[in-house]
């Protein structure tokens, strides 16, 4: 059961993630992955929300696999950031580089914390 | 190379040039499922390794740290080999580098475990994770991609420029 439900969450978040980046990419010239950007910032905050919400006992351990290690694991990603990280580097756009790589933390952090507080605000 | 952009693991496969924009979502339902499919299989990667060294409550998350390390050196391994060595089909990118890599991987629980780590005091562990798992991961893929051009270099087998 625990596996198929992660299973069943990696089936979804890999192609939100993918067609999330297509979307986004398609928007706008700049070189920066805003794509890969937004996906990890929503994870960050729908992981925030199911992890405050699991602390405070509204959330199941099923639904935890299914949203946290199934769709939010695979709708975020930690390879891809890094290697369009490299790849802005490499191209020499090396503030951007940087930019990717502090905001994302930065953002995506902020988005956890943001995410547990409300969880808590609503469900504690 | 016509993009604007440099290149990115989620580039269209095919580089037919729309006369006018057409939706993000047209003949997409192969590379969809391929990447569903890879994503599947990472996340479950993922999930035995978690199974398979549990992280201890308040240390050091060793087991999302070298899954996330892991995942970025494989992608510059394989960035490299399927843009500047070999033509693959054109699904192998999507499915492996969108789908396996990207499921296996994850900055959601990055976050939150850092997150986590401060809410229940441990600061210096959280920063710590923070930072290491960042300079591992840039150091992982940038180690890949200058090791996987260097070999395939010697062995001669980068694609001739047409």
């Amino acid at each position: 059961m625990n596996w198929v439900l992660v299973i069943l969450g990696g089936t979804v978040g890999a192609p939100l993630r993918y067609l999330t980046d297509r979307a986004v990419q398609s928007r706008h010239d700049s070189g920066f992955p805003w794509g890969t950007f937004t996906v990890n910032v929503v994870g960050c905050l729908v992981l925030g929300t199911l992890t405050g919400a699991a602390t405070a006992g509204a959330a199941s351990s099923h639904l935890q696999l299914l949203l946290g290690t199934g769709l939010c694991g695979a709708l975020t990603t930690y390879s891809t950031f890094s290697y369009e990280t490299l790849r802005l580097a490499e191209s020499g756009a090396r503030a951007q580089a940087a930019l990717n790589a502090i905001a994302s933390v930065t953002a995506g952090l902020g988005a956890a914390f943001v995410g547990v507080t409300v969880a808590q605000a609503i469900w504690a | 190379m016509t993009s604007p952009h440099p290149e990115t693991v989620d580039e269209p496969a095919e580089t037919t040039a729309p006369a006018r924009r057409a939706p993000v979502w047209r003949g997409q339902g192969p590379a969809v499922a391929v990447v569903a499919v890879g994503g599947a299989a990472g996340a479950s990667a993922r999930y035995g390794a978690a199974l398979l060294w549990p992280a201890r409550a308040g240390g050091f998350p060793w087991t999302t740290f070298w899954v996330n390390v892991a995942g970025c050196f494989v992608i510059g391994v394989f960035m490299v080999l399927i843009t500047e060595v070999w033509a693959p089909h054109p699904l192998v990118r999507p499915f492996f580098g969108t789908g396996v890599l990207g499921g296996f991987t994850t900055f959601s629980t990055y976050a939150v475990d850092i997150q986590r780590l401060i809410d229940e005091g441990h600061p210096r562990t959280a920063l710590a994770y923070l930072a290491a798992t960042l300079l591992a991961a840039l150091a992982a893929v940038w180690a890949a991609v200058a090791l996987t051009r260097r070999v395939s270099a010697r062995w001669g087998t980068g694609r001739e420029a047409s």
